[in-house]
């Protein structure tokens, strides 16, 4: 079924006579540890002509553009933030795979929690009202006797 | 003439869904055996004439009949004869034929195999069962006829698309499609109970099997589908949180959440309403499934309008069948009535606690798939909703669910003693203890959450061992003991434990492959070598060949451990000149046990040099090797005999059993 997304993406990718490639050679910097935030700042953006694509896993020009842009901005000395923010600030929040909170993702960000909630209530009332109606029976301890039968069922029955 | 008698067979396997809609609904209400008893005949005649037409098509497409629009569309002479089968379903109108093919099996099994069922009921859910088929037979004639000629035959047709062209994805749909459906047989049994308003414990006992079944598919066939992903979209990722995956995920999640509450009904006869209320919403999120997929809505809002028909048609489907249902079941639900009682700390608040985190995490994947969609709909605010989100909030809704697994099984029904169950999962805490120091001694802080990962895998597969340690009481330590309760035992706590079992070694996969695993990405010229976690590529240079209908430039490794030959890879690229020299990627992999060594060609650059990106996944296969496993376990439950018969297995051997 994941073929009808990655389809358009293919043809997305084909639009541009040669298919390119996710993140080259030429793009990787030699400094190993920015090189590692550049991969993770790239995890989280988006390749705004694909389907669910991060720019680091696209083979579309538009996310080697972006990748190169991360990597000028963290090479010119920018923090993670400032980077993201950049990106937000002239691409949208479009560009983000993890929406920020804010109003108009609350229900996004709050839905797990508010329904996890929400079924802990609703089991816990039903159980309240069912047991209000009819209570749980309590079971008396077995009496001497009583285990004397059960131990003596037991062995009969596992010899 | 061939494609004409497929149209003609469709067309009657409507006329007679069309029947089977109203005859034995109408039997049912006024106790007429005849009427119900037509609805047994009609629904393998459906079969026997959507089976035709499948054939018809099947047939176009093996003799290249390029008359046929589709045909053209999707195939190609010289292509592979498997891939003529298979592009049967590799577009939107085959694979929506294929969906109805499905759903005409399943009704046919339950009108041969239903013989226990009571007679109302089963004339109910066969009635329910066309209600679905003929929206869907309206849906092929009317939007999306296969069989469409064309007024000038072109001479060859313009081949399927070529990453379809793969054995993985050949079997993948059909697998997908024949969970999707199975879960339909749980919505019409739900449906007709709303309609008798009358439920009891044998009713989940009907139903589980059909579920089982449903579920067991779906597994298989979303493994496949990821592995398909892994191996041929060529970055080595297995799970992208892609809609399309989403839609898959949802009716799974659900599915699962279904076959244990199934469980509670049909054991002590409670959670009734809750179980109705799932098998409802397993289908509707399967619905929603092929809706999203075959609308092209989640491509863009935007592209729904490019075939408004489509996605109109299925959307009044949607919502006639949801909220229909629905419907019902808010006004048929409060006469069902409720069963056993059960103590907060039991077997069944177990399973509800299972439910509750299973649904949780089926929500918080149906709002993050459709928040976007919807958004833009009412702000027109753009944002994406991507795999860091569902990574954030699916995983830590798994994490109490998976704690819990072991517990689950040992807990007594009613009223279970949750400190006796901790004391005899010691063991299993032990395991998963000494397993989580070990990785936080190899790792120390360099990866957080690997210690856990691991230590929470090794304790839900302890948990199942533990399990079945106790079933078979290994501690009596007499062979013979063992052997007898071994075979005592009833399948379908086996299944159990096996599914269980699986869960861990999935997770395992999971922890290590994305904790170990290691990448690089190189250019190089012939005779350089490459080295990844102790694996020496040497590339020897390039080789081109012709394939059936592609040409191929594949890259010569030899692959070396320790100075020793141990394989061979050849990643390639394929171009395919039938489609315009479209090309795809094949990556090669190089497996040892269960871990992977992959690697993906890249672009040729103008220096002779070839970009390639190498991976090592360690034990990465597990991932998929428990899902399979997962399906074994859901098997070995299916062949239990009280599932099959519907009935309980003689006295004298239960006394033989330790309780459940």
């Amino acid at each position: 079924m994941v073929w009808s997304v990655r389809f358009l993406l293919v043809v997305l990718a084909l639009l541009d006579a040669t298919p390119l490639y996710a993140v080259q050679v030429d793009e990787i910097l030699p400094d190993p540890a920015l090189e590692a935030r550049a991969r993770a700042i790239s995890h989280d953006l988006r390749c705004m002509v694909c389907q669910n694509q991060s720019i680091d896993d696209s083979e579309a020009p538009l996310a080697r553009d972006l990748r190169l842009l991360v990597r000028e901005r963290l090479k010119a000395g920018d923090s993670d933030t400032q980077v993201v923010d950049f990106m937000v600030a002239r691409y949208g929040e479009f560009v983000l795979l993890r929406p920020r909170m804010s109003w108009h993702t609350a229900i996004l960000w709050g839905a797990p929690l508010t329904i996890l909630i929400a079924g802990f209530l609703a089991i816990g009332f039903s159980v309240l009202r069912r047991s209000a109606r009819t209570p749980f029976p309590e079971v008396a301890k077995l009496s001497e006797a009583e285990q004397l039968k059960l131990s003596a069922i037991q062995k009969s029955q596992f010899e | 003439m061939i494609a004409e008698l497929g149209h003609y067979a469709l067309v009657l396997a409507l006329a007679l869904a069309l029947i089977q809609s109203w005859s034995p609904v109408i039997g049912a209400r006024k106790g007429d055996v005849a009427l119900m008893k037509l609805a047994d005949s009609t629904a393998v005649a459906q079969f026997v004439f959507v089976a035709l037409a499948f054939g018809a098509l099947t047939a176009c497409y093996v003799m290249s009949d390029f008359s046929v629009a589709n045909v053209y569309e999707n195939s190609h002479s010289q292509m592979p004869l498997i891939y003529k089968f298979t592009s049967v379903w590799g577009n939107h109108e085959g694979s929506m034929l294929l969906w109805v093919l499905i759903l005409a099996i399943f009704g046919a099994l339950v009108a041969l195999f239903g013989a226990n069922l009571p007679a109302t009921l089963k004339a109910n859910v066969l009635a329910v069962q066309s209600w679905i088929a003929s929206a869907f037979y309206l849906f092929i004639l009317f939007t999306s006829n296969p069989f469409r000629r064309l007024a000038e035959v072109p001479v060859e047709g313009r081949d399927l698309n070529p990453i379809l062209q793969d054995f993985g994805l050949a079997v993948h749909p059909p697998m997908l499609y024949l969970g999707y459906v199975g879960f339909s047989i749980a919505f019409s049994f739900a449906v007709a109970a709303l309609i008798e308003g009358r439920i009891d414990a044998a009713w989940a006992r009907w139903v589980r099997p059909w579920t089982l079944l449903a579920w067991m598919c779906l597994t298989v066939g979303i493994a496949m589908g990821s592995y398909w992903a892994y191996y041929e979209l060529g970055w080595g990722g297995w799970w992208f949180w892609d809609p399309v995956e989403n839609a898959s995920l949802m009716p799974w999640l659900a599915g699962t959440a279904l076959l244990h509450s199934a469980v509670v009904m049909e054991k002590r006869n409670s959670l009734k309403v809750w179980t109705i209320l799932l098998a409802i919403l397993t289908f509707s999120l399967s619905l929603i499934g092929t809706f999203l997929v075959r609308s092209g809505v989640l491509t863009s809002v935007h592209t729904f309008s490019t075939d408004p028909a489509r996605g109109l048609f299925i959307l009044v489907i949607l919502m006639v069948f949801i909220g229909g249902s629905l419907a019902l079941f808010a006004w048929r639900a409060p006469l069902l009535k409720q069963g056993g009682l059960f103590a907060p700390i039991s077997r069944e608040s177990a399973l509800v606690f299972n439910n509750l985190f299973l649904a949780t995490a089926c929500a918080t994947v149906f709002v993050g798939t459709l928040y976007p969609l919807v958004l833009e709909m009412l702000t027109g605010d753009k944002i994406s909703v991507g795999a860091p989100f569902f990574n954030l909030t699916f995983g830590p809704l798994f994490v109490p669910l998976l704690i819990a697994v072991p517990f689950g099984p040992l807990l007594a029904w009613k009223r279970g003693d949750l400190y006796g169950v901790a004391q005899r999962l010691l063991a299993a805490c032990a395991v998963a203890m000494v397993g989580l120091a070990a990785t936080f001694a190899f790792e120390g802080t360099r990866a957080v959450f690997a210690p856990f990962g691991i230590g929470l895998a090794l304790f839900v597969m302890a948990g199942a061992i533990t399990d079945i340690a106790e079933r078979v009481d290994l501690r009596s330590l007499s062979l013979e003991t063992i052997g007898r309760r071994a075979a005592g035992m009833p399948r379908s706590s086996w299944g159990t434990a096996v599914a269980h079992f699986a869960l861990g070694i999935t997770l395992l996969g999971i922890v290590c492959a994305s904790t170990w695993g290691s990448e690089r990405i190189v250019a190089l010229k012939p005779s350089q070598t490459v080295s990844i976690s102790g694996y020496d590529l040497s590339f020897d240079g390039m080789v081109s060949r012709d394939g059936s209908n592609y040409r191929e430039t594949a890259a010569h490794f030899t692959v070396r451990k320790a100075g020793s030959v141990i394989g061979v890879m050849e990643p390639s690229k394929r171009t395919f000149p039938s489609r315009d020299g479209m090309s795809t990627t094949e990556a090669a992999l190089l497996t040892r046990g269960v871990s992977q060594v992959y690697l993906s060609l890249g672009d040729n650059n103008a220096d002779g040099s070839i970009a390639v990106r190498l991976y090592h996944k360690p034990l990465v296969l597990l991932i998929w090797l428990g899902a399979l496993v997962m399906a074994l376990g859901g098997a070995l439950s299916l062949s239990d005999r009280r599932l099959r018969i519907g009935a309980p297995k003689p006295a004298a051997r239960i006394l033989a059993q330790p309780a459940e």
